[in-house]
């Protein structure tokens, strides 16, 4: 496989080693993106149930997904400004 | 409905469309090299490329068509909100900063860096045009769609208008007054949606069962418009629709929540019941006629999948499959849109790139969330015009005050400006830059490629402003649906695979977009959506069997890199 081209302002191996956790990060929220689908099209009944502030599982998730995308994007910037 | 225009909104309104050109002026009468024209000098600060980021991606799809759609269907509308943000992951981690290591001005630039190949530069090229227009129609629509309630003017008005605007935009001073407009459009959007939530969150929810008699709309064969029989004007026209009849149990006696938190309102909210409208079409000799009929639904059934993806509860495969190909579609199209990955090319470096889609993902992110209270919000506010999902927004806005609604329309507009100055700058780029200069060999000074770029962006701009009067009746969400297929088809298998698999070659990599490219458009336009809603003919003529290719034509692409790749000798890098 190919490493992705190095980042301008990292050494090689750092770059690679960024390279590799932003791809963990990546199949994180894949996994994420891809159960809340699932749910939509095979269980959409579980979406109905409302486990936090009366609010359903569907806005909750939806809302998560959203956060989680913004919280895994920080993860990793802040990864690599502190390496 | 008809709509009246304010002074009011018509100032706020010419204000912001002043101010945005003659920022445009002001930035172009500095001098224009190309690396200028096409990527600001690579000298943008990744705050404000963060920004723009936003102002570029949060088009009238997302403002005007997703909350049109949980305006009208609940819970759908949010799916989309999701997807498009969930894009930006593939952005971030996959593509950011190997494009901003391997381009100059273009996606082709990218995608080409390693073999210098002709044939990889015209077939990225073709596919950047095609993107582009496909995204830019729904851009216009909404632009359309906004000019009527706000100048009086019809549909057509408002188009040109847009089209004129951006195309001046674009030609005075390129990507600098691009990435402004868009840094400038994208703060204003998030700051204000954020000022409309706190409204919503305010008001809380009232009862207000209105007038629930059916509506209808006629349009004779000689062009005369009825309503309800009767001419249509402004004292007899359609009431506005979509209101709450009662409030939860906890309520009892009482016609108002008062201010809610913004939990509690979705929790109120689907202990609710609310009066949405739907409509049926019908033709006789008399005319064409759209009924509007009152239709009483729980909140809890409008808070869950299936309002507007009907398949999600009728159990048909097709309809999941087609919602599942949506939902990927939404998820790799992002990373494939050629206007967005040109931003990657204002910044300085990848550090630079990697802060900014941060940046962008925080503000996409912030604003998407808001789109849930907005399209809840426009649901209950006995506000919407029923013949036009499209103006959802807005006009909750005018529920509150008529200055806002002048407000809210005029970054409507803005959110048009941006989006459609990012697609016209992507594909002029791919005019000038990729087919005349790389494709047909055509040596150009600095200041000709400027001027060929300028040439394409005003062509471009004219045939923006015919496919947005042609598609006028389309919901724009469901059109930039269109644009991610197609995107995510061509562009994705082609980046993914020359970044992480060696072997890849510019045959495969050609092969690959030209197949993506043409298959998606393909089904798109043998699809059941298109043979109803732009041939007019029925559903069951279509020959695919569900109308979004994406689940389909990406993996396609990615099996027709690798064979043809497999099939070719490889080619040692440059």
């Amino acid at each position: 496989m190919t490493k992705p081209t190095a980042a301008h302002d990292e050494s090689p191996p750092a770059a690679a080693r960024a390279s590799r956790t932003g791809l963990v990060l990546f199949w994180i929220y894949v996994l994420l993106y891809g159960g809340f689908m699932g749910l939509v099209l095979v269980r959409p009944d579980l979406l109905a149930l409302r486990p936090f502030g009366g609010v359903n599982l569907a806005i909750l998730a939806g809302l998560g997904l959203i956060v989680a995308a913004f919280g895994l994007a920080l993860v990793s910037m802040l990864g690599r400004e502190t390496r | 409905m008809s709509h009246e225009a304010s002074f009011a909104a018509v100032a706020i309104f010419t204000a912001f469309v002043l101010g945005v050109l003659g920022l445009s002026f002001w930035l172009g009468r500095r001098g224009q090299s190309a690396a200028a024209y096409y990527a600001a000098h690579g000298q943008i600060h990744w705050f404000v490329n963060g920004i723009a980021f936003a102002g570029d991606y949060l088009s009238a799809a997302s403002f005007l068509g997703i909350c049109g759609m949980i305006a009208f269907s609940g819970y759908d509308g949010f799916l989309y909100a999701i997807g498009f943000l969930a894009g930006w992951i593939v952005a971030l981690f996959v593509i950011a900063e190997p494009i901003k290591a391997l381009g100059t001005y273009t996606l082709a630039d990218a995608l080409a860096s390693r073999f210098g190949s002709r044939g990889i530069t015209l077939a990225v090229a073709i596919s950047t045009l095609v993107v582009s227009i496909f995204y830019l129609i729904p851009q216009m629509v909404g632009a359309g769609a906004l000019v009527t309630p706000l100048l009086g003017l019809p549909h057509a008005a408002g188009v040109v208008l847009v089209g004129v605007a951006v195309t001046l935009i674009v030609v005075t001073a390129g990507m600098v007054s691009t990435t402004w407009v868009q840094f400038i459009k994208g703060s204003l959007l998030v700051l204000f949606c954020g000022l409309l939530v706190a409204l919503i969150l305010g008001r809380g929810l009232t009862v207000n069962t209105g007038d629930l008699t059916p509506q209808v709309r006629t349009v004779t064969p000689d062009g005369r418009v009825l309503v309800d029989g009767k001419p249509q004007s402004r004292e007899h026209d359609l009431r506005p629709v979509g209101t709450l009849s009662a409030l939860p149990a906890r309520y009892a006696g009482r016609t108002t929540t008062g201010p809610l938190g913004p939990l509690e309102y979705f929790s109120v909210l689907e202990d609710s019941t609310i009066v949405t409208w739907k409509s049926t079409r019908t033709a006789d000799e008399h005319g064409v006629h759209v009924t509007y009929e009152p239709v009483t639904r729980s909140g809890a059934e409008l808070l869950q999948p299936g309002g507007s993806f009907k398949g999600l509860r009728s159990g048909r495969l097709a309809d999941r499959l087609d919602f599942a190909s949506l939902m990927l579609a939404l998820f790799c199209g992002t990373a494939s849109l050629p206007h967005i990955l040109i931003r990657y090319y204002t910044v300085k470096d990848a550090a630079a790139a990697r802060k900014s889609t941060v940046t962008g993902i925080a503000a996409i992110g912030v604003f998407y969330v808001m789109t849930l209270y907005l399209g809840l919000g426009a649901m209950t506010s006995g506000a919407l015009d029923p013949t036009d999902t499209n103006m959802a927004a807005p006009l909750l806005a005018k529920s509150f005050s008529t200055t806002l609604f002048a407000l809210v329309s005029a970054i409507a507009f803005t959110t048009v400006l941006g989006t459609v100055s990012g697609l016209i700058m992507a594909g002029s780029g791919a005019v000038a830059h990729d087919l005349v200069s790389r494709v047909c060999g055509v040596p150009l000074t600095d200041h000709e490629k400027v001027r060929c770029g300028r040439i394409a962006a005003v062509c471009l701009g004219v045939v923006a402003m015919g496919l947005g009067i042609l598609f006028k009746d389309f919901n724009v969400g469901f059109l930039v649906g269109w644009a991610f297929n197609i995107a995510a088809s061509a562009n994705l298998p082609a980046l993914v695979m020359l970044l992480f698999w060696r072997r890849t070659t510019a045959a495969g990599i050609i092969a690959a977009v030209t197949v993506g490219m043409v298959a998606s458009l393909g089904w798109i336009l043998l699809s059941a959506d298109t043979f109803e809603k732009v041939y007019g003919l029925s559903r069951d003529l279509a020959p695919v069997p569900f109308s979004q290719p994406g689940l389909v034509t990406i993996p396609l692409g990615f099996v027709v890199l690798v064979v043809v790749s497999l099939l070719t000798p490889p080619r040692p890098a440059r």
